[in-house]
This record gives C-alpha cells, sequence and structure tokens, in this order.
C-alpha cells in the first residue's frame, strides 16, 4: 500500500471525487434533559453535542462579572477508533477542547449572561478524520438549540492534499497517508476564519486552493445546520 | 427615500444570524441585533414585528430575572435578616427582611425562620435586577404568598407566555376544567394544588411540547374533556 496511489483516475478510495464531501447527517434536539443538543454526522464521523446553562459556574473563581465563561469538553469515546481510545482527558483531547472553545467563544454573546458559565460537551461516537470539524458542527447546532444568542452559526470543515492533489474532507486513509490536514472553522456572511489549524508540507498556492475548497463545504455544512435546526419545530407532529 | 427592505414574515422560523430586515428604518428589539445595517437574529426562534421593531420569540432557554416579574421560588438559604430564594436561573434571588414582610420584627428576639424556612415555596416578585445581575425580590404585592401543599412542574421559561394565553386565555381554561389552583411563574416555575393535578399537568406539559402549533388551545381544551370524562366513568 505504502508505494501504491491513494488517488487513482481522479477518484479517491471511498469512491468520491476530488471536491466531493461526505454525506452529511444534522439533527437538533437529541438529548432532551439536555438545554440544548446536536447531532452531526460526516460520513463514517460522527458526534454529539450537549450544551448545559448559562448557569452557576464550577469552580467559583472562574466566574467574570462582566460576561459567560465557556467550558468546552472534547471527548472521543473509546470505541470510536479502530485502536481503543484511553479514556480520560490527554494532550491530543485538551488541545481541541481548546480551539473549539475559542471558536465558539467569538460568536457568542457572553456578555448577556454575567458572572454564569456555558458548559459544551463533545462526544465523538466514531472517528474517521475530521472529528474536530464535525464535533464543532454539532456543538454550533446545540447552542443555537439551547436558545444562547449567537452571531451566527459556525461551520466547519477541512481540506487536505492527497497524492499531491488538493482534495476537500479528508476521510479515513488519506488521513493517515496524505501528506497536508487543513481543518477550517467558518462563517458564510463574514467571510471570517474562527478555526485554522494545519499539518505537514505545503506550499503558498497550494494552501490557498485548500482553503477556498474547505470554505466551499464550511457554506454547504451551513446550510444543512440551518435545515437541522428548523426541521425540529417544523416537522412537528402534535397528538393525536 | 431609503431602500429598507423586512425579509422575513411574522412567526417565521429563524437560526442565529439570519438575515431579518435591511435599512434604517427597522429597529432591532428582543432577540436580535444590527450590524452593518442589517437586523439579524440572534437565536433561534420566531420572528415577531410591531410597527418599526424586529424581535425573535425564543423557543428555548432558561430564565433571565426581569424587574417586575413574578416568579415561584424555593428558599435556599435563610441569614440573619434576609433569604436567599433559588428562582430556577442561573442568578440567586435575595429577599430582605423588609421586603419579606410587612411586621416590625425584632432580630434579638424572634427567629427569622418563623415567616419562611429553608425548603418553603414562595410565589415573589422581582423587585429589582442590577446591571451585574443581582436580584432583589419583594413579597409586597398582593399576589406574593407562601406556597403550602400542591406539586411544582417545571416547562421551558420560554413557553410560559403560550402557557399563559392571550389575557390569560389558556390557563384560566386549563383552571376551569380542572378546578385546580395554579400558579405560573415567570421562572417555568407551575405551582399545581387540587384533586386532578396529574391532569392539569398533563395539559400543562402538552403546551410545552406543542407551544409552537397552531390551534392548540382546542386541542387542549378537547384533551381535558376527554380525559375528565374518563375519569367520571371509571
Amino acid at each position: 500500500m505504502s508505494e501504491g496511489k491513494i488517488i487513482v483516475n481522479g477518484k479517491r478510495p471511498d469512491g468520491r471525487k476530488l471536491d466531493e464531501m461526505r454525506e452529511i447527517e444534522a439533527r437538533a434536539g437529541v438529548i432532551p434533559r439536555a438545554e440544548g443538543s446536536g447531532y452531526f454526522r460526516l460520513g463514517n464521523t460522527m458526534a454529539v453535542a450537549a450544551v448545559y446553562g448559562p448557569r452557576e459556574l464550577h469552580p467559583k473563581h472562574l466566574t467574570d462579572p462582566l460576561k459567560a465563561y465557556v467550558k468546552c469538553r472534547y471527548n472521543m469515546a473509546p470505541f470510536s477508533t479502530t485502536d481503543r481510545v484511553r479514556p480520560g482527558p490527554s494532550r491530543r483531547s485538551t488541545e481541541i477542547s481548546k480551539v473549539i472553545k475559542e471558536a465558539l467563544k467569538s460568536v457568542i454573546f457572553t456578555e448577556e449572561f454575567p458572572k454564569t458559565g456555558i458548559e459544551i460537551f463533545i462526544e465523538i461516537l466514531q472517528a474517521d478524520a475530521s472529528t474536530r470539524c464535525v464535533g464543532l458542527n454539532a456543538a454550533s447546532i446545540a447552542l443555537a438549540d439551547a436558545g444562547i444568542p449567537m452571531k451566527d452559526l459556525i461551520a466547519s470543515c477541512s481540506a487536505g492534499k492527497v497524492d499531491g492533489q488538493i482534495v476537500l474532507d479528508v476521510a479515513g486513509e488519506e488521513d493517515c497517508e496524505g501528506e497536508v490536514d487543513l481543518p477550517v472553522a467558518y462563517i458564510p456572511r463574514k467571510n471570517k476564519l474562527y478555526l485554522l489549524q494545519m499539518d505537514g508540507l505545503i506550499t503558498k498556492d497550494e494552501i490557498k486552493q485548500a482553503l477556498n475548497l474547505a470554505i466551499k463545504g464550511c457554506k454547504l455544512i451551513y446550510e444543512k445546520q440551518k435545515e437541522a435546526l428548523k426541521k425540529k419545530y417544523e416537522n412537528f407532529e402534535v397528538s393525536e | 427615500m431609503s431602500d429598507s427592505e423586512l425579509l422575513v414574515e411574522e412567526k417565521n422560523i429563524v437560526v442565529p444570524g439570519e438575515l431579518l430586515a435591511k435599512g434604517i428604518d427597522f429597529l432591532p428589539g428582543y432577540g436580535s441585533f444590527k450590524e452593518d445595517g442589517e437586523i439579524r437574529s440572534k437565536i433561534l426562534g420566531l420572528v415577531k414585528v410591531k410597527e418599526h421593531i424586529i424581535s425573535v420569540v425564543p423557543l428555548s432557554g432558561i430564565y433571565i430575572p426581569m424587574k417586575g416579574d413574578g416568579v415561584i421560588g424555593i428558599v435556599s438559604d435563610v441569614q440573619i435578616s434576609s433569604w436567599l430564594v433559588d428562582i430556577n436561573s442561573p442568578y440567586i434571588g435575595f429577599l430582605p427582611l423588609s421586603e419579606g414582610t410587612e411586621e416590625f420584627i425584632d432580630l434579638t428576639r424572634s427567629d427569622i425562620t418563623d415567616y419562611f424556612d429553608v425548603g418553603d415555596v414562595v410565589y415573589v416578585r422581582i423587585n429589582k435586577v442590577t446591571k451585574r445581575k443581582d436580584v432583589q425580590l419583594t413579597m409586597k404585592d398582593r399576589m406574593c404568598r407562601k406556597l403550602y401543599g400542591g406539586n411544582i412542574i417545571r416547562i421551558t421559561p420560554a413557553k410560559v407566555p403560550r402557557l399563559i394565553g392571550r389575557s390569560g386565555s389558556m390557563i384560566e381554561m386549563i383552571k376551569k376544567k380542572t378546578g385546580c389552583h395554579i400558579i405560573v411563574g415567570q421562572n417555568g416555575l407551575v405551582w399545581i394544588k387540587g384533586e386532578k393535578e396529574t391532569l392539569a399537568a398533563k395539559a400543562v406539559l402538552m403546551v410545552e411540547r406543542e407551544s409552537h402549533t397552531e390551534g392548540l388551545t382546542d386541542r387542549i381544551s378537547e384533551m381535558l374533556d376527554k380525559e375528565s370524562g374518563k375519569e367520571v366513568i371509571e
């Protein structure tokens, strides 16, 4: 496999074109006991997010008298990958929790809830690359579902470089064997990036190309998120 | 003169960031904000247009205290000359002695737990909310009192206006058909006392679940008639 090409005749291992996304599924309100919750699936990567609060914050010393404190926990379920993930926080999950928190914090109107904490829990049920993007998408739906005032919904997806070619939405084999992974979080109307990370080697032109491709994917995801939130109330079945 | 334009209709479901109106003729109300001359929604909710003010009525969320609201609270702590009241919100209500009772109390001789003790349920009014969300409560109101017996159920605070209905139509109907005493706090706590407590609670929860649908009052009325009819036969 190491010598073989991943992309054959412009087709990727799962049969997608270079600029094609995986199947998207989004739902709002999946956890009844939480203030708001969301489910997001991108091919084989699935995430559930729950939002609690604004509520009294613990530990108390984190409280800010002027605005709400945003807490975020990203966690991978032990059964989410082929190798068992050791439960509990790790270097990787702490980092991802932080970048997701920073992205979400910038869209929430935190000054409306002084002295409180907003807690976001993201659980990755199945991982097949771009878990941080899927987690962020689920969290964004959950926050809106919880009735928390936000400037906009955040959409996120990844681009990458595989076999020297720029591809959208890196998955599975491409993530392990590929050269570059570039997760992006984006708000269409502001044309602003809220998360941008990268590993691997890439040229200036290629990064521009990858960024444009990822932004295209984010726009698609944004529409799906909107749809999911509206669907919760529109396709509502009344009793008898 | 100006090119102001309303882009949504009343009762449309909107999501955060969705464009509601353009131009200077419109103003943002509750649940919306203005940015670069455009009015956008802050929350997931239903659009409400009143003259030139565009607001969004939330479908979910927690209770944020507002001056003048009547709420149901549970006394959580008693201090030397005040009570702390849990009002189903991130902020705790503060009820000072002077606002709690109109009687003269000599603190050196009497124990203020005789008036309200930890665990007591009270209907109180919000007297003042500071910018930093410190909440002061008062009992000096016709409606305010300690609530004895009964049951409390919790609903989403955003659904309280629907439960009360236009000038109290919905809640009055539930009260009449079940014969229960019902008090609805703006904070989403509902106190029910009476023989048909479970039926009243069922109706309240049904309103919460289906609050955004049309013809709800008729369906609730139907359900109450049917259920109470059943009870008579059995």
